[in-house]
């Protein structure tokens, strides 16, 4: 029955010795999740509750010149009509709301627009009545007057000097010093060390090549939702389907301009987030309808509203450089970037820059960096956000290197593999990493050494690499007497973190994982706890219930010693056993007592851990291309991976397959398609088209334990990494498959088919941006 | 809006009554009216299959049923599968195999996968994947999902 589900190795620390991590328990919220009765975002019901929908722009670029609610009031039926005239005005304020700075009239904005729109999509107006139905009939009685405005959907149109102007006021940000005239470059940024040009002149052999991204959204299965209750006494209540509630909490309080402790947010259980839900967007919208109609109001964006209203990842042009010596060992590499911020300034092209060489140790480097508006929905964080462009850049050319110089490109990596000790362009020194570990693993795995024959198919590989994160968490534990503990968290759960959290509490006291019951707590219930994102919650918030458990200990220590009448620095603790000399009681046990010996405990504990260590991913693929369509099919596919330690493997290979799927949807299929007027063509699952169960292969997976020194047991996070190598490993099985060089993504069957034919009537083989 | 319309149906083998709007869907009469919120809501347009139910035993998107159309329909939703306080060995599988991460799609794929191992008791993989294809999942990459309903198949035969 077990080996049902295995198609995963787990190379282990051979030091480690648990009894609880490593193991595979059903996850606590299980049963509720398979038999329907979990409470998602959509499935709050509070008395009088109303719904509410929201009206969207028609045009991508446009003023407002007015907006006309009066009939859309009259309708019978409707409560309430919201327009940005609701929110207060939000100044030029910068807050740090949990994931860096936001501009606090762009946040606003962005949940309902002033005095232009800057997408096709970004919210106008929102209307709360008795059913979603009144409230739709509603939006098409809201009379807006645009008066429409040049559109720019490329990042290289909105970086000319002439492009239209998105925002007047914008100056571009460069390292710190501001630029003097409007533009739509919102930053620049530049790293470098050694001397690169110099490199280059020496280097044997230099390849340089120009690749395209297209704006991808998250395809989380759950829309955006949303319910808040205004009640009279000027407390505000959010239901809602986030990230972070502390940071939805957050976000909106500053963007209502109410005091914290007047928001109180409630999670429910959220169907997906990958970086999309962490941004807030109906939380103020419905918050005011909720305080002019007097009825808690929820929201539920529409399929298409969350593809155009809500923030994908950006579209791409990358320009990068690789020289080498003889010996394939790189002497110097260059990157230009540009990164498509969306309709407001802010996007992922931070961790682009500091992620495109970051898998080599490379001692002469350049990279430049720009963030840049156009209009298109404002691009959000989506896994290891920035990094999966670069790295279908930098490891396509890596892996021209190792076929022009006809070496293994798994050797080659080798040869350059970043270290303990390798310092980062961006300025990082690596502290313990496992990638060299990583690519001996796929060095010897099996899919890499098997054969694979036949016309048109191809083998490729490549790595990823993502920092992982730590800031706040925090938890409280309630011992209670009969030897269980409740568990309360801060960390929302997406993905089975109550019971890897729950796993190293358990793990600390030497009891079962059963036997914590852990809960996601709203804000008034539990301390500060920022977002779930960055790989950080098994590492961070485990480390919280691993402080609250050394607490538990402590204080049943006490107890135990004001039994035997001793010192409780005289007390041992081990393996669920308290003992000092022949007296001992167990865990379970001194619960029992603890009543009667001063009152059951709670413990708690509050991190903002600074150990987190980065995470690599290597994958390799076997694709097989058909010549008439164009179409690729995934053959075989293995994820490998450190995860530092995995604390629930069947989780953390739940992590790698996922991540390895949506980078394949990535890589063949995904993207935004826009008319020239920034209408997004496709804004529907079947046409968007991610990846079904058809269309992806089994995905084997070998986790590789390289501890992390600064977790007690050894966690670095594992959910970002697993979607950086897909594109660029999937590219390089094409190259071998095909002898094509495709340079954008997605690799979809027309791009595939026209490069086929190009290649045919006598091109290079290199696809033409 | 004229007046609702009275439709009487089975839902998870009990009579029921319900007066909805003739632009209601099913979906939202399962979930608004009648309280069960196991179907969710992921596209309203028959793209996800995160509402999927069994009608005449057959597995639909409920998002793509009028309301109105079930009168004298049998219908069977994610909260009849486990009974008598035991879990279905395809709600077993699920959680042992760990096929499920967010959960947001997961009633919609244990009702498809109930009604392909009813039709098909031992399927191969190309079968559940292909049977499975009309149910979105962005977690998990589907691999522990097709491994679960094998395992199911598996101690369903086991069982009978």
């Amino acid at each position: 029955m077990a080996d049902t589900y295995k198609n995963s190795q787990v190379i282990k620390d051979p030091d480690d010795n648990y009894k609880t991590i490593g193991t595979r328990p059903i996850r606590h919220d299980g049963v509720d999740k398979v038999t329907g009765r979990a409470i998602y975002g959509n499935d709050v019901k509070l008395q009088g509750l109303i719904e509410g929908a929201i009206l969207r722009s028609p045009v991508a670029h446009a003023r407002i010149l007015s907006i006309d609610t009066s009939v859309a009031e009259a309708l019978p039926g409707v409560f309430a009509v919201a327009t940005s005239a609701d929110l207060p005005e939000a100044g030029d304020k910068i807050a740090d709301l949990g994931e860096g700075p936001v501009n606090l009239a762009h946040l606003s904005a962005n949940c309902l627009a002033r005095d232009k729109v800057f997408y096709k999509g970004q919210a106008v107006a929102a209307v709360a009545a008795s059913n979603v139905h009144v409230a739709r009939e509603a939006l098409e009685l809201i009379e807006v007057e645009y008066e429409p405005l040049p559109v720019l959907t490329w990042v290289l149109d909105a970086m000319k000097e002439d492009a239209p102007i998105l925002h007047e006021e914008l100056r571009t940000n460069q390292m710190g010093k501001k630029g003097e005239s409007p533009t739509n470059i919102c930053d620049h940024l530049h790293f470098e060390q050694g001397d690169p040009d110099e490199a280059f002149e020496k280097a044997h052999l230099v390849v340089e090549k120009e690749f395209k991204t297209q704006t991808v959204h998250q395809g989380y299965i759950e829309p955006h939702v949303a319910t808040a209750h205004w009640n009279q006494d000027g407390h505000l209540t959010i239901w809602a389907s986030t990230q972070g509630s502390f940071s939805a909490r957050d976000q909106t309080a500053e963007t209502l301009a109410l005091p914290t402790s007047k928001v109180k947010v409630i999670p429910c259980e959220i169907g997906g987030g990958f970086g999309g839900k962490i941004p807030i967007y109906l939380e103020p919208v419905a918050a005011v309808l909720s305080k002019k109609s007097g009825r808690p109001v929820k929201i539920q964006m529409t399929r298409d509203g969350v593809f155009e209203g809500t923030g994908p990842t950006p579209a791409s042009f990358m320009r990068v450089k690789v020289g080498v010596d003889e010996s394939g060992k790189i002497t110097a590499a260059e990157a230009w970037l540009a990164y498509e911020s969306g309709g407001f300034p802010g996007g992922v092209i931070g961790p682009g820059c500091m992620c495109v060489f970051s898998c080599y140790d490379i001692e002469n480097a350049r990279v430049d960096g720009f963030d840049v508006c156009v209009n298109k929905p404002w691009t959000k964080a989506y896994r290891a956000p920035g990094s999966t462009h670069v790295a279908f850049a930098i490891e396509s050319v890596v892996d021209e290197i190792a076929s022009r110089l006809e070496m293994d490109p798994i050797e080659l990596r080798l040869l350059n593999a970043a270290k303990e000790g390798t310092k980062r362009v961006d300025g990082p020194v690596y502290p313990r990493i496992g990638l060299v570990e990583t690519l001996e693993a796929a060095k010897n795995h099996d899919h890499y050494n098997a054969p694979l024959e036949g016309p048109w198919r191809g083998r490729g590989m490549a790595s990823g690499f993502w920092f992982n994160i730590g800031l706040k968490s925090a938890v409280t534990a309630h011992v209670n007497n009969d030897g269980t503990v409740t568990l309360l968290e801060g960390s929302t759960d997406i993905g089975g973190t109550r019971t890897s959290i729950a796993m190293q509490l358990a793990e600390t006291l030497g009891i079962a994982a059963e036997d914590i019951n852990p809960k996601v707590a709203d804000t008034d219930s539990v301390g500060y706890t920022d977002i779930t994102g960055g790989s950080r919650v098994t590492f961070a918030t485990g480390l919280a219930a691993i402080e609250a458990g050394k607490d538990i200990i402590s204080q049943m220590k006490e107890r135990a010693a004001r039994l035997w009448e001793c010192e409780p620095a005289d007390v041992e603790f081990a393996e669920a056993l308290f003992s000092r000399g022949d007296d001992s009681i167990s865990f379970s046990d001194l619960c029992a007592k603890l009543s009667n010996t001063g009152g059951l405990i709670t413990a708690r504990a509050s991190v903002d851990p600074q150990g987190f260590t980065n995470g690599f991913a290597v994958h390799i693929c076997d694709v097989e291309v058909d010549p008439e369509t164009g179409k690729v099919d995934i053959l075989r596919y293995t994820a490998l991976q450190d995860a530092g330690k995995a604390i629930h493997p069947s989780y953390v290979e739940g992590q790698l397959q996922g991540g390895s799927v949506q980078g394949i949807g990535w890589a063949l299929n995904e993207e935004y398609l826009f008319d020239d007027e920034g209408k997004m063509l496709n804004p529907t699952m079947l046409d968007y088209r991610m990846p079904t169960a058809l269309d992806v292969p089994m995905i084997d997976t070998v986790i590789i334990e390289v501890p992390n020194p600064s977790h007690p047991f050894g966690v670095r996070g594992v959910g970002e990494p697993p979607i950086i190598p897909p594109p660029p490993a999937i590219a390089n099985a094409i190259k071998n498959a095909t002898g094509l060089r495709m340079t954008e993504l997605p690799m979809s069957p027309p791009r595939i088919f026209a490069a086929l034919r190009n290649m045919e009537n006598g091109s290079s083989g290199e696809q033409e941006l | 809006m004229g007046k609702k319309i009275h439709v009487s149906t089975t839902i998870n083998g009990e009579a029921v009554e319900f007066l909805c709007e003739a632009r209601q869907s099913l979906l939202e009469v399962l979930r608004d009216t009648l309280a069960l919120t196991g179907a969710k809501e992921g596209c309203n347009n028959g793209n996800c299959g995160a509402c999927t139910i069994l009608f005449n035993g057959a597995p639909v998107d409920s998002c793509l049923v009028l309301a109105v159309e079930s009168e004298g329909a049998e219908i069977e939703t994610v909260e009849s599968i486990a009974t008598e306080g035991h879990l279905h060995p395809l709600q077993e599988c699920f959680l042992e195999g760990a096929a499920l991460q967010c959960g947001i799609c997961t009633p919609g794929f244990l009702v498809s996968a109930k009604a392909l191992l009813a039709e098909n008791p031992d399927p191969t993989e190309e079968e559940i994947r292909f049977e499975l294809s009309g149910n979105l999942c962005r977690c998990t990459g589907y691999d522990k999902i097709i491994r679960a309903v094998q395992a199911a198949s598996g101690r369903m035969k086991e069982v009978n």
